[in-house]
């Protein structure tokens, strides 16, 4: 029991995920978060303003159980598992932040500078971007880390292989040459 | 009873996205920096893994629950939408260091501004239903 209050090292992650496409395949379903976006704007009503909306969203909400079980597997780890330590990250990481001012580097589980900041504009807009460029992204590319990186290339697509370059592109664009202009 | 199943692989899921580290922005930023072999380890071994069950389902042909053959929807051929897809969400996923799974775990976990950040995806996903057609694919 002494051991689920330590991180999970990166070889069972990533054993435990796998299991997870696996369970969900086994139930006749398929491991993708990212759709669940679109079944909710669907439920919320987007179908009255466009077609890729309208469809019964009732047919994919299986999904929606399995990501408002993460929402409360989230809530046990941090209460229960010690979940919030903050992460081991590389020490030369650490420095680099804190000249970026992430005074949070190393102390924290996330930037305190970006979720615990709720009266900087500035990192409501950041949040509020990064959202919007998530969802448009991930629906364009029709998948997100769980479909494309995990699922997709599972299965050897070169789709999810393209997808996944990009997804790094992306981010190493967004790390090395943009942060420096927000940061 | 089936939705609850869901429920609970949801609950174990959200489980590992936190103790993986994987749910963490600075595990994000790292991997972008490629100074830790963490992430790259976790895809990595999940991937493996992973191909390895889906060859082995493909070879004996295996049933799921319903006792019906496991179909593995393959993606559309085309590379536009991957590519152009792929960057956007890189961008993103780099600036809050959450992709859609981690999103709703860190609500759970205690991490409340992460709604601004569901109330994007949201924005960003019926954007994308609005301009869809004008897109190239």
């Amino acid at each position: 029991m002494e051991l689920l209050n330590e991180p999970f090292p990166w070889h069972v992650s990533g054993f435990l995920i796998s299991l997870i496409m696996l369970l969900l395949i086994l139930m006749g379903k398929s491991f993708g978060v990212s759709s669940n976006l679109r079944t909710i704007c669907a439920a919320l009503g987007a179908g009255k303003t466009c077609d890729f909306f309208c469809f019964n969203w009732k047919t994919t909400r299986w999904n929606l159980f399995v990501i408002f079980g993460a929402l409360i597997g989230g809530f046990i780890a941090a209460n229960y598992m010690s979940g919030l330590n903050p992460p081991d990250i590389n020490p030369d990481v650490i420095a680099e932040l804190n000249t970026l001012g992430f005074e949070s580097a190393g102390n924290n589980y996330l930037p305190l500078e970006l979720f615990d900041n709720l009266y900087s504009i500035k990192a409501i807009c950041i949040l509020l971007i990064g959202g919007i460029l998530i969802g448009f992204g991930a629906r364009y590319a029709g998948g997100c880390t769980s479909g494309h990186a995990i699922s997709g290339l599972s299965n050897l697509q070169l789709p999810s292989l393209i997808a996944v370059l990009g997804f790094f592109i992306g981010g190493l664009l967004m790390i090395h040459l943009i942060f420096p202009f927000i940061f | 009873m089936r939705n609850l199943y869901c429920l609970l692989v949801g609950v174990f899921f959200g489980i590992i996205m936190i103790k993986s580290e994987a749910a963490s922005w600075f595990r994000i930023y790292e991997m972008f920096t490629f100074k830790s072999f963490h992430m790259y380890g976790i895809i990595g071994t999940a991937v493996c893994l992973g191909a390895l069950y889906i060859q082995l389902i493909k070879r004996f042909k295996l049933k799921n629950i319903d006792k019906k053959p496991i179909i593995i929807k393959e993606k559309n051929k085309s590379q536009y939408r991957y590519l152009f897809g792929g960057i956007i969400f890189g961008l993103g996923w780099a600036l809050v260091g959450a992709c859609p799974g981690p999103m709703f775990t860190l609500i759970g976990a205690g991490y409340f501004s992460v709604l601004i950040v569901i109330i994007g995806a949201l924005l960003g996903t019926w954007l994308y239903g609005l301009l869809k057609n004008k897109l190239p694919h």
